[in-house]
């Protein structure tokens, strides 16, 4: 994997960060900002839902956000464990709290649409008691990786803890096929979508733009953890001399 | 083999011993997580049952008729295989209609029909603007 390890330099992979956390949260908070505009202002409400609907806007990127995060931390477990590459330690630990928090919002967001178009906040159908399990999930690992981390562990068994929580995407992704749930099936797929045109265009607006001040919010907190890092070896060095 | 390379294949045998494990775990859930039975799930075991469990399918169009009490809603579900008649008294959802989802929370009775003591709407995968949906379905909105 040379591809990989030309970023195991913390000084290169800083160099690449330091421009690209603003340009990232520079272009997602534009794209938000659009998304926000046409999503309350440029598009027609829904036939049944009426300006509910509206929700989805912020519901289906944090919905994205909460798994893509997760896919995240495991992709970078497995790199760590099977490369030793160190930066991925330090990604996934980046990603679990905006993973975690993107996780809630997805929550708090389909509860609040929920109550006027069920007629519930909540309900302990497939789809959602799945997302709630992986919102504890994402605790349990910024619990489990901390505790680590201040024992002096090497991070391994928050890595592995990361490659076995991977197991709820798939199960959250076709809950709503699988099983019989309160939760409708997908409306984006691959090839097309149940979503009108005129009310779909600007979530991929809001997708791009979560995604990028995703991007962005990990990569000032890599940097964060990098500079904890670099200080507490300084530190150490003092006190052993 | 490098460690590297026995790393990479541990790696892999617990990714596939954790899919493996899961799927056994989904294939034993699959009627148990079920949200809801649909009409044609309604086997005389549920019947005997006697508990409460949640009914979901399609509200049979033409079926809704509400008695004279003016709280008490009658209509048919069907999954398009089986139906079954509903009993509910109270304020039903917004989004409660014919020809829409409906998952309602009560107990069957011993001729098969269903009696709720709540209902949920259940909102299909389709978003449309209300032109395209035409009139039969007024969208509501905040504005007086």
């Amino acid at each position: 994997m040379p591809a990989l390890h030309a970023f195991a330099n913390p000084a290169r992979f800083l160099k690449i960060a330091r421009p690209l956390t603003p340009l990232l949260g520079g272009l997602g908070a534009l794209l938000v900002a659009i998304g926000c505009w046409a999503g309350l202002t440029q598009t027609p409400p829904d036939y049944l839902q009426g300006e509910s609907v509206r929700i989805m806007y912020i519901h289906v990127p944090s919905a994205w956000l909460g798994m893509g995060g997760w896919s995240g931390i495991a992709l970078s477990s497995i790199a760590f464990l099977v490369w030793r590459h160190p930066l991925a330690d330090v990604a996934a630990r980046a990603i679990a709290l905006p993973g975690a928090t993107f996780a809630a919002i997805c929550l708090v967001t389909g509860a609040i649409w929920g109550r006027p178009t069920w007629g519930t906040y909540w309900q302990w159908d497939g789809r959602l008691t799945s997302m709630l399990l992986l919102f504890f999930v994402y605790l349990g690992y910024i619990a489990l990786a901390r505790a680590d981390r201040e024992r002096g562990g090497d991070g391994r068994i928050a890595a592995l803890f990361g490659i076995a929580g991977t197991v709820l995407l798939p199960i959250i992704r076709y809950s709503v096929v699988w099983w019989n749930t309160l939760h409708q099936g997908p409306s984006i797929g691959l090839t097309r979508s149940t979503i009108d045109t005129s009310i779909l265009w600007p979530l991929p607006i809001m997708m791009a733009g979560f995604t990028f001040l995703f991007g962005s919010i990990v990569l000032m907190r890599m940097r964060t953890f990098l500079a904890i890092a670099k200080a507490e070896a300084r530190l150490r060095r003092r006190t052993t001399v | 083999m490098k460690a590297k390379h026995q790393r990479l294949w541990l790696v892999g045998a617990a990714v596939l011993a954790i899919a493996v494990a899961a799927l056994l775990a989904l294939s034993g859930l699959r009627d148990q997580a079920a949200f809801f039975y649909a009409p044609s799930d309604v086997t005389p075991d549920v019947l005997a049952a006697d508990r409460a469990v949640r009914l979901g399918g399609m509200v049979a169009g033409g079926s809704v008729s509400r008695a004279a009490d003016g709280v008490t809603v009658r209509f048919i579900v069907t999954d398009g295989r089986a139906t079954t008649p509903v009993r509910f008294a109270g304020i039903v959802p917004d989004l409660f209609r014919e020809g829409s989802g409906v998952v309602a929370e009560g107990r069957f009775q011993r001729d098969g029909s269903f009696v709720a003591s709540n209902l949920l709407a259940k909102h299909d995968e389709k978003y449309m603007p209300p032109e395209l949906a035409g009139k039969m379905h007024e969208t509501k909105t905040l504005e007086p």
